[in-house]
């Protein structure tokens, strides 16, 4: 069996179920056969295998492709996918059931339609005799004309290409006089929580169309990785559905871990106000009592004098004197009481021994 | 399997709080789907005939595709003739059943033709276009025995036929062409939009060239 790209099959564990019962599926984008080859998960949803570098792959591929000759030459990235080619095109021609997600479904001629560069979609479509599209059910676009504006974006904000290399819209089985493609045609539609995000502050998300602009600007994604969100989908788009496909009290560390830049939003080409969406994502995790003890006194304290204005700024005045004081030696704090968790990574600066109201303030700024 | 769908559809109305039997909702879909209205059309692949081609080839040479144009139909098989020559390649390719491609004098090049979809062993292989898309330089052909898909995706060189006249502007109106042919809500089996040779960054980000597909891309446009 072969296989296009499809982020859904990885949100089902397709892969590992078809193994379970004894069934071979090969991925056939290239990103994709290299991190199955390696039992990885994707660390991105357009560029799976960005994480790795050259000499990874060749050593991925001698360790498994054992019957090339040994000595060959694979240092240019030309020769690795000369090989990749090679094996695959055995793979493709041998296959017997292909499957596919979808870019897109439309609804007007009961199309799939799928979008890749290589053409390894397409070739796992047309060869084998049955062609199985897995496919999430927001991926349903009313008419072709709609679809026309998706594609549109879709390559700019995923590749800056004006246009991937295919896009094709596959419509049923074999017809009379065909001489290819597949002889059946399955579409399985995927829900696996997205019904209940309807009538939600989530069914924004519903509109993305997977071209990982967010991640891509994402300080977050950049310092940390794919890898690092744990599940499926990485970055701004990843802290906001994975909590709504696999709930909050699994993944609410995701919508934390965001500094609220925005690069996500203004980069999303279906405007989806992830900032916002990530925000109300905290909120549920507060009000279900799902964040740490510490953490929520913690809120709770500084929400107390947050609320008064004027003993807040009579605390802070005494607490930088004492941080600044107690720190004068080293400038730094290696360890602070009731921080211990934040300074365990990084110190923290000590203060002049002013505070940011009385510095303002000096240099002439408006107060209230 | 209907016992799922039957779930779903009741779990959106659920969320959606709305009814089954909503005659006014069920009108929504249907005259959205009726109307298919266009969204907002780049200016890019707009002009008369000859500012469409040139947009198109354009769009096509910027994405690695070679193009051509001949005067007449008679002229293809020695353009044909010179894209192998010159890219040192037997002078031997695949076509399907498509009569325009059978009517062309092959006679007069020293080509040799083999019929039919390809079992994964030729180099070169011959489609006829339906369509060109000026906005982005992308081709649009359908399935059949006649350009058989598979012939879009095995050979290492793909050479595309296109009459002058069916490049149009945007992909909007190649649809419109679809309609007029096959009818409204109906479809080829497969419709391939193809702008340029295969590709693939999965390497450290570096573009290269034929990673599943044709490693070229060679575009013959006619009149």
């Amino acid at each position: 069996m072969t296989k296009g790209k499809s982020m859904v099959s990885e949100e089902i564990g397709l892969n590992a179920a078809l193994e379970r019962n004894g069934i071979e599926a090969v991925e056939t984008d290239l990103g994709e056969y290299i991190i199955q080859i390696r039992g990885e998960a994707p660390s991105h949803i357009i560029a799976p295998a960005v994480h790795l570098n050259q000499e990874d792959i060749e050593h991925d591929f001698r360790r498994l492709h054992t019957w090339l000759p040994k000595d060959r030459d694979l240092t240019a990235p030309e020769s690795l996918l000369a090989e990749a080619r090679a094996t695959l095109r055995a793979k493709f021609l041998a296959s017997d059931i292909g499957i596919t997600g979808a870019n897109f479904l439309v609804a007007e001629t009961g199309t799939s339609v799928i979008v890749t560069n290589e053409g390894n979609g397409d070739l796992t479509q047309i060869l084998p005799k049955v062609h199985v599209v897995v496919a999430s059910i927001e991926k349903i676009a009313p008419t072709l004309e709609d679809v026309s504006g998706f594609m549109r974006v879709l390559a700019r904000s995923a590749t800056g290409q004006d246009m991937s290399v295919y896009t094709t819209f596959s419509t049923g089985p074999r017809r009379p006089g065909d001489v290819d493609g597949p002889e059946e045609y399955h579409v399985v539609l995927v829900d696996n929580g997205r019904s209940n995000m309807l009538g939600t502050d989530f069914q924004e998300m519903l509109r993305c169309i997977r071209c990982g602009a967010c991640m891509n600007h994402c300080p977050v994604y950049h310092a940390v990785g794919g890898h690092a969100y744990g599940w499926v989908y990485p970055g701004p788009m990843g802290a906001v559905l994975t909590p709504s496909l696999i709930g909050v009290a699994e993944a609410g560390h995701l919508p934390n871990a965001s500094t609220f830049c925005g690069r996500c939003e203004s980069a999303c080409p279906v405007r989806i106000p992830l900032p916002k969406l990530m925000r109300h994502w905290r909120e549920r995790e507060f009000e279900r009592h799902l964040s740490p003890a510490t953490v929520r006194s913690g809120l709770a304290l500084w929400a107390f004098f947050a609320k008064r204005p004027k003993l807040y700024g009579l605390a802070a005045r005494i607490g930088v004197k004492i941080l600044a004081l107690a720190g004068r030696s080293k400038g730094r704090f290696a360890w602070l009481p009731l921080a211990g968790g934040w300074t365990k990574y990084r110190d923290m600066p000590a203060p002049q021994g002013q505070t940011f109201q009385a510095m303002w303030k000096s240099r002439g700024g408006a107060v209230r | 399997m209907s016992e799922a769908r039957d779930d779903i559809l009741a779990n959106i109305r659920r969320s959606l709080g709305v009814s089954a039997d909503d005659a006014s909702r069920r009108q929504i879909v249907a005259t959205r789907i009726a109307t298919a209205a266009k969204g907002l059309l780049p200016a890019r692949g707009e002009g008369d005939i000859e500012k469409r081609i040139a947009t198109f080839r354009a769009q096509a040479e910027s994405v690695a595709a070679t193009v051509a144009r001949v005067a007449a139909t008679a002229d293809i098989p020695a353009e044909i003739a010179h894209f192998l020559r010159t890219n040192n390649l037997p002078a031997t390719v695949r076509m399907g059943e498509d009569e325009r491609l059978a009517a062309l004098p092959w006679a007069t090049t020293a080509i040799d033709i083999t019929k039919g979809p390809s079992d994964g062993n030729d180099l070169s292989s011959v489609s006829h276009a339906e369509a060109g898309v000026a906005e982005t330089g992308t081709l649009a052909l359908v399935s059949g025995a006649h350009n058989p898909t598979n012939l879009n995706f095995l050979p290492d060189n793909h050479i595309v036929i296109i009459q002058a006249g069916t490049v149009v502007p945007t992909y909007e109106a190649v649809w419109e062409m679809v309609r007029a042919r096959y009818g409204k809500g109906m479809m080829p089996r497969t419709v391939n939009f193809i702008t340029g040779p295969s590709r693939s960054a999965d390497i450290e980000q570096k573009m290269l060239l034929g990673a599943h597909g044709p490693r070229r891309l060679h575009i013959v446009i006619v009149g």
